[in-house]
């Protein structure tokens, strides 16, 4: 009896893994986006009251760590009286962390647009939900593309962390390889490989946008 | 659901919740100092040479800062034994930290040079500077008062980032709470708390940092540290 190596079967575990990686990160950056959206929204919003509760919101979520959203979404949700696999639980507290930076993102990019634009539309008779829908969000939107897919580098990473309350993605799955093969320098390796693969052509992309939209706004 | 909150039951384990925020803390401290002194290094040298040196640093950056942090400290606790090198779960924490750190104050850094403008370079060549003193005082030291919110925000991502250091069984804040949820079965009740502490941890570190702001820099970079969010790194 021998121990297993890490070959080719493993690693196809591992790129097994790396899907649910992404499906994380998907679930994270749909639920997050949301979520932080209408938190930007509430950011920028005329009453006061509104804007202080979203302000809070973004402060509290940035200032702990992602370990404790993750640590009080999987215990909380179980008080509440829910049996829920890790899936759920993951990507809940990586909805709730990536809403709390989005929202920050997005609330830079909604006041980046001119003043003057506000005040166009609004002598144009616009309602509050026209000037969003046909001036500021457009305009918004084309600011908000190199920091958005900036952060889904973070977020991918930090997907890395519900390996922790045992849900098995890619470096949950290198622990698990690991256990098995006791080679960790040549499996953590390979793991750290995967996770380049998707973060760094994202870095490139994120890039490549900040300088078009510079490139467009200079000349 | 009728479930009664109890942290009295907390109190008891007050010893063990201090001694993790005492190694959080010292953790943190630690890899900020190291961390930012490795960030000033590696981007200097990125900006005075060209080549091969610049290369390096810049392969440096991309390969910590697109992968996990927790995978990067698995590397430094599980696979350098494997070499050769071992380390303890404080050490490796503490090198994972700083490795991570370093990465990340070289890039921040790294744009605070770059937007120094050149003409300010020529006057103070024009003022007879040596090669030295215009490093000094007209590149480094401006551009690290110009990035110090963005840095200062990296510092306390790593500060709350250090919770993950309990996965390689290193004994800080988030290792106390697993042993205290472990001995009480209060979890919520632990994780609420110890929340807490982490969201005060933050706030104090960007005081602390402001302070230190205002003594290298003044008044003015310390205001806007205060008041930065976490800057997302592109």
């Amino acid at each position: 009896m021998t121990l297993r190596t890490f070959g080719f079967n493993e690693f196809g575990f591992l790129l097994q893994a790396l899907q649910w990686t992404i499906v994380l990160t998907v679930i994270a950056l749909i639920g997050g986006g949301l979520l932080g959206f209408a938190v930007a929204l509430a950011r920028t919003s005329h009453v006061k009251a509104v804007r202080f509760a979203a302000g809070t919101y973004i402060q509290v979520i940035q200032g702990i760590p992602v370990l404790m959203i993750l640590f009080l979404s999987y215990y909380g949700l179980s008080l509440a009286g829910l049996e829920l696999p890790p899936l759920v639980a993951a990507g809940a507290s990586m909805t709730i962390y990536a809403s709390g930076y989005l929202a920050e993102i997005w609330r830079g990019c909604i006041q980046a647009v001119p003043k003057q634009q506000w005040e166009a539309s609004e002598s144009l008779a616009m309602t509050r939900l026209q000037q969003y829908r046909y001036v500021i969000l457009p305009q918004a939107i084309r600011i908000s593309l190199p920091p958005t897919v900036g952060f889904a580098v973070q977020v991918v990473k930090n997907t890395s962390i519900t390996s922790i309350i045992g849900f098995v993605e890619l470096a949950r799955a290198g622990q698990l390889i690991n256990n098995a093969t006791f080679q960790p320098f040549r499996v953590f390796i390979a793991v750290a490989v995967l996770y380049f693969v998707v973060c760094y052509p994202l870095s490139q992309l994120s890039r490549w946008l900040e300088r078009r939209l510079h490139a467009g706004s200079n000349r | 659901m009728s479930y009664t909150f109890q942290f009295g039951v907390l109190a008891q384990y007050q010893d063990e919740i201090l001694s993790g925020i005492w190694l959080t803390i010292k953790l943190s401290v630690l890899s900020i100092i190291l961390g930012s002194a490795a960030g000033v290094a590696l981007a200097s040298i990125r900006s005075v040479r060209g080549g091969a040196a610049r290369f390096l640093v810049d392969a440096y950056v991309e390969i910590i800062r697109n992968t996990p942090f927790l995978v990067q400290l698995f590397i430094v606790y599980f696979g350098l034994p494997g070499l050769g090198l071992r380390v303890g779960a404080d050490t490796a924490a503490l090198i994972g930290m700083t490795i991570n750190l370093a990465a990340y104050s070289t890039e921040i850094i790294r744009a605070g040079i770059e937007a120094v403008h050149k003409s300010q370079i020529e006057a103070g060549e024009a003022l007879g500077f040596t090669r030295f003193q215009i490093y000094r005082h007209v590149i480094i030291v401006p551009a690290i008062a110009k990035v110090y919110p963005a840095l200062c925000s990296q510092f306390v991502l790593m500060m709350l980032a250090s919770s993950i250091c309990s996965a390689i069984s290193t004994h800080e804040l988030a290792a106390s709470a697993a042993f205290v949820e472990s001995q009480t079965y209060r979890s919520f009740e632990v994780y609420i708390v110890v929340t807490l502490i982490y969201l005060a941890l933050a706030l104090a570190l960007r005081a602390g940092l402001a302070l230190v702001g205002m003594w290298l820099f003044g008044r003015r970079v310390a205001r806007r540290a205060m008041t930065a969010l976490p800057e997302v790194q592109a």
